[in-house]
């Protein structure tokens, strides 16, 4: 057997894949091969990394050498210095912002320093296409220890006192929920994976299913054991063409370890798995809707009671949990309750993994202790806001959740005190938004998220959500009047009483927390009829200033609409009528000449 | 009942899909994944043959087609563009790319091109917030949009 030296972990997260991911693993192969290094060194296409902003990754061991923005073309650069002459390649280390030195270790990136991956364990260490490889960074040994030495009630009670709670966003505690479903008999019961990671801005759930599918199968096994389930479902996004085979190979894979199927590790335990997909419903999510779109119905949500643990899918006691809660399961048995409850805030255990996006420097998916402040997770993890430029808000839990200000940034993140701050945990997309996004047209965007989302069946969500995007698209056209921002807010409370299911009762989320951050901004638009931050395009123009052009003509070239004329080098001048404000123009002018008015 | 006209190894293929799911009425929305996934949309008539072989009525088959977005009733373009508009790429300028690309096709989302070559859609994340904006082509992905590119996107498939 030959013995290998070093091994190149190449990111294969679905961000890096698109930016030539593949071709650099092809280029290593290649090049090792031509060299005569290919038994000595082990190309692995992992999971995600994290630092998508950077990608595409290539990270080297045995030292952690972290190479950033690999182009196809580096390789050779790679493969020649580092592995033949062991000689870093200093410009691909990624460069601190702060000091301007070159880092190789990724302990030592900002970015990395503050984070806590106990769900993301595996992703970016690991194959996610070789069970062997998972197995030996302790992959079913949870599954070994829960069949042999643990009833299953000391399974239930093991994650009831880990304090883990749901982290699809409302935050049930998961022992708790298991329980519910375990004292329910039946001759047949169900554990249901929910992977419809609908919420726009959110990743972690497919990047824990691309990096590391096997923490989420055999969590689904404890809880059948746990429970009593003898099969469970993956309800999975068609979306998410990767994740779905790269589950698909994983469950493959244990059942020929004889992890999945009769007779699990020789016991007598019984359990194996199905892929359900979805096709598009954000509603989906929502635990009954999900169920009734499994059993090929429209994905509605119907009144609880009867919960799932009680009659889920096909009418037998179901347990619903989703990909991130499953993936913490296996670490929890492993290293027990006491280990897990003592990370995190006093009601909040574990960690979080939220998926950093929007204007911000370091965009990716990052995995942070419950109770960490937004201002650590946005200027330390995050490296502060794009191009310098002013911090205004971060949107947390998507469509249901609400947005955050600068008054909230050392407010400690948990489920409490999102939701006393007017937003909500959510799945974990965190969006920050910069002085360039305007609020008003953020809570409209929402809701025509919602509107085109709801299923319709009740009808405060399917007429009230409507009626509020009326009232918001009559504002942003700078038509708005204050009744209006009185009626708005009435419609909200009224929705959020009074709608079926978890879609509509936080579908004014965004309204009612930009209302009370923004109200200048609201204000703005119907008084003044001004935005601020130049979205609302009724409500803004662009304008040359005269003095500050010097006449080259760039603006006048990129215009689509010959909207702008003037001699050359003459002050140029545009034409407002003819003016679709699409920016171009703004956005080609290099002396700053052209301001948003 | 209407008389279907698709083609008799069209209907035989729905047939062997809606078989490989045992003509279980549970299984209707795998088999309207594979039968689009096989012709990219999902006409009256297919619907028709699908309803027959599970059993249901043809009503349930088009109220499933009509709720979830990911199901069309119109064939795309041979090269499908989807441009996401998911928070993370909105706010980083999806919306300018996307009317670039109105413009220069001289379609509107949901349309498709004269000569059947691109269709235009949004959807909603597709998981790549990282590279926002982004858009697929097919299953490529697109990332780091600017209006600027879009001409050179689309000459790619010239």
């Amino acid at each position: 057997m030959t013995k290998i030296k070093t091994h190149v972990l190449c990111c294969g997260g679905t961000g890096c894949k698109a930016s030539a991911g593949d071709e650099i693993i092809n280029n290593f192969n290649a090049i090792l091969k031509e060299k005569g290094l290919e038994n000595e060194v082990q190309v692995i296409r992992t999971g995600c990394f994290g630092f998508c902003e950077k990608g595409p990754i290539v990270k080297m061991l045995p030292d952690n050498t972290f190479y950033t923005q690999v182009k196809p073309s580096d390789v050779r650069k790679i493969v020649e210095e580092h592995i033949v002459k062991g000689r870093k390649v200093t410009d691909l280390l990624y460069l601190d912002p702060e000091n301007k030195q070159h880092v190789s270790d990724s302990k030592h990136m900002g970015f990395y320093k503050k984070q806590l991956r106990i769900a993301l364990r595996n992703c970016g260490f690991i194959n996610p296409e070789d069970i062997d490889e998972c197995i030996s960074r302790g992959g079913y040994e949870a599954l070994g220890k829960v069949l042999t030495e643990m009833t299953p009630e000391q399974v239930i009670d093991e994650v009831t006192r880990s304090g883990l709670r749901g982290r699809g966003g409302a935050g049930f505690p998961t022992g708790v929920k298991w329980g519910l479903c375990a004292k329910n008999k039946a001759d047949q019961k169900y554990v249901v994976c929910n992977a419809d990671e609908g919420d726009p801005g959110a990743f972690m759930d497919r990047s824990i299913m691309e990096g590391d599918p096997h923490s989420v199968i055999e969590a689904m096994a404890i809880c059948g054991y746990a429970i009593g389930a003898t099969k469970g479902l993956v309800y999975i996004r068609a979306e998410y063409p990767l994740a779905i085979h790269r589950l698909q190979v994983a469950i493959t894979q244990a059942r020929e370890y004889g992890l999945l199927g009769q007779g699990i590790l020789g016991t007598d335990f019984e359990f194996d798995i199905e892929l359900r997909y979805g096709a598009g419903a954000f509603v989906c999510g929502e635990e009954t809707a999900l169920i009734h779109s499994m059993e090929g119905q429209r994905g509605e949500p119907t009144f609880k009671p009867p919960f799932p643990a009680v009659s889920g899918y096909l009418g037998k006691p179901t347990n619903v949990n989703n990909v991130e809660t499953f993936a913490n399961i296996p670490i929890i048995i492993t290293k027990g309750a006491e280990w897990f409850s003592k990370i995190g805030s006093e009601k909040s255990k574990g960690t979080k993994v939220f998926a950093l996006a929007g204007q911000i420097n370091n965009v990716g998916l990052i995995e942070v202790p419950m109770g960490i402040t937004l201002r650590d997770i946005i200027y330390e993890i995050g490296g502060g806001i794009k191009n310098g430029r002013e911090f205004k808000a971060v949107q947390t839990g998507g469509p249901s959740g609400g947005c955050l200000t600068a008054k909230h940034l050392d407010t400690a993140i948990d489920y409490d005190n999102l939701v006393a701050a007017g937003s909500m945990m959510g799945s974990g997309g965190m969006v920050v938004m910069d002085e360039t996004s305007c609020m008003v047209a953020i809570a409209k965007f929402y809701l025509e998220f919602t509107c085109e989302e709801s299923c319709g069946k009740c009808s405060p969500c399917r007429i009230g959500n409507k009626r509020m995007l009326e009232i918001l698209d009559k504002i942003t056209k700078g038509n708005g009047t204050m009744h209006d921002l009185e009626e708005l807010r009435n419609l909200a409370t009224v929705i959020k009483d009074t709608a079926l299911c978890g879609l509509g009762q936080t579908s004014p989320n965004p309204v009612l927390s930009t209302l009370d951050n923004f109200w200048d901004e609201y204000v703005e638009h119907v008084v003044d009829k001004k935005c601020r931050a130049g979205v609302c395009k009724q409500l803004m123009h662009y304008e040359i200033d005269p003095v500050k052009c010097i006449g080259c003509g760039a603006c006048a070239r990129v215009c689509p609409q010959n909207a702008i004329s003037g001699e050359k080098k003459m002050a140029h001048y545009i034409d407002n009528l003819k003016c679709i404000k699409c920016g171009a123009c703004y956005e080609k002018c290099k002396f700053g000449a052209i301001s948003v008015k | 009942m209407a008389v279907i006209k698709l083609s008799e190894s069209k209907v035989n293929f729905i047939k062997d899909v809606c078989k490989s799911f045992g003509n279980k009425p549970g299984e209707v929305i795998n088999v309207l994944h594979k039968v689009q996934g096989e012709y990219g949309y999902l006409s009256a008539e297919v619907q028709e043959v699908i309803a027959n072989e599970l059993n249901i009525p043809i009503s349930r088959v088009y109220g499933i087609v009509s709720f979830y977005s990911f199901f069309t009733m119109t064939p795309k373009g041979r090269y499908p563009i989807s441009i996401c508009l998911g928070t993370a790429c909105y706010v980083r300028g999806a919306e300018k790319v996307l009317d670039e690309f109105k413009r220069l096709l001289n379609i509107q989302v949901g349309g498709t091109t004269d000569d059947g070559k691109f269709s235009l859609n949004c959807l909603r994340c597709v998981g790549a917030c990282g590279l926002a904006p982004v858009l697929t082509i097919g299953d490529k992905v697109y990332g780091r949009m600017t209006p600027d590119k879009v001409k050179e996107v689309i000459a790619e498939y010239n």
